[in-house]
């Protein structure tokens, strides 16, 4: 993992310092709300329904056990005795007091993390494939540029205000795990013929009110001008981006304005003047970063296959585990874990401090210290050896996070909706619990196969509702909850927006919407082997619609 | 009817203005304002603590009275009052569960 130098510890500590001054004097009443706001938002201090919100930054969402343990002891001491892990794969506090902010940025700057740019017109938190570094499907590691990029974006002065939010993702698989096309930049790390490394660079690409894809402007940009490249972007739109009218202020609306053929041309032209400035990274630099990514030095567990194989007989939950929560890494005795966050009926993303604390302890001894935050809201042990897996899986059976359903109907996505948000209109979380509840049942998970549910409780869509298979979108109307459903949206790669299947649907009426899409599905695919997304893409919503609505156009 | 809803500046707790132009920490002990000239005295008074950093994000809340109990129009305003729905053993509701079993 990347490893704070003196600059970066200096940097968060005079950060600290600066705003636990400004707390102090907000406090002593020497500034207004009105001059705080900006202040506290820089530092991921947002106001909601019940309390204070801290959004704590974790760069590609990636933890050691130490930093785990002392999110733990904030939640424990500071907080409600549990933290919320975001889309962004960031973590977020619910009930932090205004007063113990200023010591709480001080615990985490002790394990060099803090909450710069996780709110504001910002470059944001970079995402990265949670798989990062262990996957078998990887052509690299993209880690190395999410850190040169996060050095590179941390207080830029020329991008602290922009028109608004700026958030970019990088995977180094084709298999894309990391919604790339759905954020502003989104970045393909990939070899070209000669074998050498650079992006395909997407942009314009994101969710919210207007959601777009992406469009692809460069198939194949070299490592050396990674900074040179973004830095052009964000000057195109720094410039361009419209700051007349909140909602059109993302450079999605600025591509979609502008024409993604002109607004290329805009940014190979500021490209071309700045490629031989000091921004092109010379090959050392990014030798030098990758290697605090070194991979973990694994030992050979030729055993695992047996083991694995013993358990799988012995245990009818482990192999349901193995099947759904073990992904496939690199090396072959080894495998990436998912934690599951989403127990049936839980609250998608939430873990207690407790929690918290067994999963640092699991990556000390079975994961080599390495944990990740996905942006499917799950925790991600990624290198573990497949002989521990059972061990390893009774180890979460005790602290209750050994849910068999990664990928699965009851792996739902959900913002936290109006239980918390001052933003938000509708509820999400009870809805995810509902539907969580009502296909409990391993074996009808299983046999629906593959199925991304994503619930929104706002247009603001932290909950990613327009690229979920089924997306659920929460509105108010007439003073109670409403839930719009999408249908066929996706995030990876060749990403697609959910269509709206019709009229909304009453609390009491989403989750037996959600059955009622789920049972057309297993009535008209072709075989087990046809995805969900796959059917509808295939049939359309014409049938859906017809199950949902057509009693109403019969009855009319 | 009117109450006025905020967030107290050191915690952020939610609290309404109550009798006195007390800021209390349950609904049930807001001040409920009848007419527009009471409103009128409650908004400016909700203002004043703005402006003296007692409170932050004061609202004007619309309720109705049900069965003797100040009861928010909004959904999200009865959520505010008592807490995250999907947890009730935090927040306010299970302070008031526990005064209420006591």
């Amino acid at each position: 993992m990347y490893r704070y130098d003196e600059f970066d510890q200096a940097f968060v500590k005079a950060r600290v310092a600066e705003f636990s001054d400004q707390v102090k004097r907000r406090l002593a009443g020497e500034l207004t709300e009105d001059q705080f706001k900006p202040l506290r938002l820089m530092n991921g201090v947002y106001l909601q329904l019940h309390a204070y919100m801290l959004r704590i930054a974790i760069p590609y969402g990636s933890l050691s056990p130490r930093q785990m343990r002392k999110l733990a002891h904030i939640a424990r001491t500071y907080d409600k005795g549990y933290g919320h892990f975001t889309t962004r794969q960031n973590l977020q506090f619910h009930w932090p007091k205004l007063v113990d902010i200023p010591r709480i940025l001080e615990e985490l700057a002790e394990v060099e993390m803090h909450a710069i740019q996780t709110s504001g017109n910002c470059i944001r938190n970079v995402t990265a494939d949670h798989f990062s570094g262990a996957a078998a499907d990887e052509v690299a590691d993209p880690r190395p540029y999410a850190e040169i990029l996060r050095q590179w974006s941390s207080l830029h002065p020329e991008f602290s205000y922009l028109p608004r939010k700026f958030k970019i993702a990088v995977t180094g698989a084709a298999r894309d795990r990391a919604a790339i096309e759905v954020h502003d930049i989104g970045l393909h790390l990939k070899k070209n013929d000669r074998g050498e490394l650079g992006f395909a660079v997407f942009v314009g690409g994101g969710l919210g009110r207007t959601p777009m894809v992406a469009k692809k402007i460069r198939d194949f940009l070299p490592e050396e001008d990674l900074l040179t490249y973004v830095t052009a972007i964000l000057r195109v739109y720094n410039l361009n981006g419209r700051r007349d009218n909140k909602y059109k202020a993302r450079i999605k609306i600025l591509v979609h304005e502008t024409g993604t053929e002109e607004l290329k041309a805009q940014v190979e032209k500021e490209f071309e003047e700045l490629r031989e400035s000091e921004l092109k990274l010379p090959a050392a630099d990014i030798r030098a970063i990758e290697t605090y990514f070194a991979p973990p030095k694994l030992k050979a567990r030729p055993e695992g296959d047996a083991v694995v194989s013993r358990a799988v007989k012995a245990n009818p939950g482990f192999a349901d585990w193995l099947r759904r929560n073990a992904h496939t890494h690199r090396n072959p005795d080894y495998a990436s874990v998912t934690v599951s966050l989403k127990g049936i009926g839980e609250v998608p993303g939430d873990a207690s401090d407790a929690q918290m604390d067994a999963i640092a302890d699991l990556a000390e001894q079975y994961g080599n210290d390495e944990i990740r935050v996905s942006h499917e809201q799950n925790l991600i042990l990624p290198h573990v050896a497949r002989a521990d897996l059972p061990a390893v899986h009774a180890a979460l059976v005790e602290i209750g996070l050994a849910t068999s359903n990664a990928g699965l109907i009851t792996d739902i996505i959900a913002c936290p909706g109006l239980d918390y948000c001052a933003l938000a209109n509708a509820r999400s979380i009870p809805v995810a619990q509902e539907i969580s509840q009502r296909f409990a049942s391993q074996a009808r998970q299983d046999e629906i196969g593959d199925l991304q549910i994503k619930i929104s409780g706002c247009i603001n869509a932290c909950g990613h509702h327009h690229v979920g298979h089924i997306g659920i979108l929460g509105v108010e109307k007439k003073g109670t909850e409403l839930y719009q459903v999408t249908l066929g949206g996706s995030a990876r790669e060749g990403s697609t927006i959910g269509e709206i299947i019709g009229r909304g649907f009453e609390p009491d009426e989403i989750t037996d919407a959600v059955e009622t899409i789920v049972d057309t599905y297993l009535a008209r695919r072709e075989s087990r082997e046809e995805s969900f997304l796959d059917a509808y893409r295939r049939l359309g919503p014409a049938p859906f619609k017809e199950a949902l609505y057509g009693h109403e156009a019969k009855a009319a | 009817m009117k109450i006025v809803a905020a967030n107290r500046l050191t915690d952020g707790e939610t609290v309404w203005l109550g009798a006195g132009e007390r800021w209390v920490d349950t609904i049930d002990a807001a001040h409920v304002a009848k007419d527009a000239e009471d409103e009128a005295r409650i908004a400016a008074a909700g203002n004043a603590a703005l402006s003296a950093n007692i409170v932050v994000d004061v609202t004007l809340v619309d309720v109705e009275i049900v069965e003797g109990r100040i009861l928010p129009k909004r959904l999200r305003e009865r959520i505010r009052a008592g807490g995250p729905s999907i947890h009730p053993e935090i927040g306010k509701q299970a302070r008031n569960a526990a005064l209420n079993a006591a």
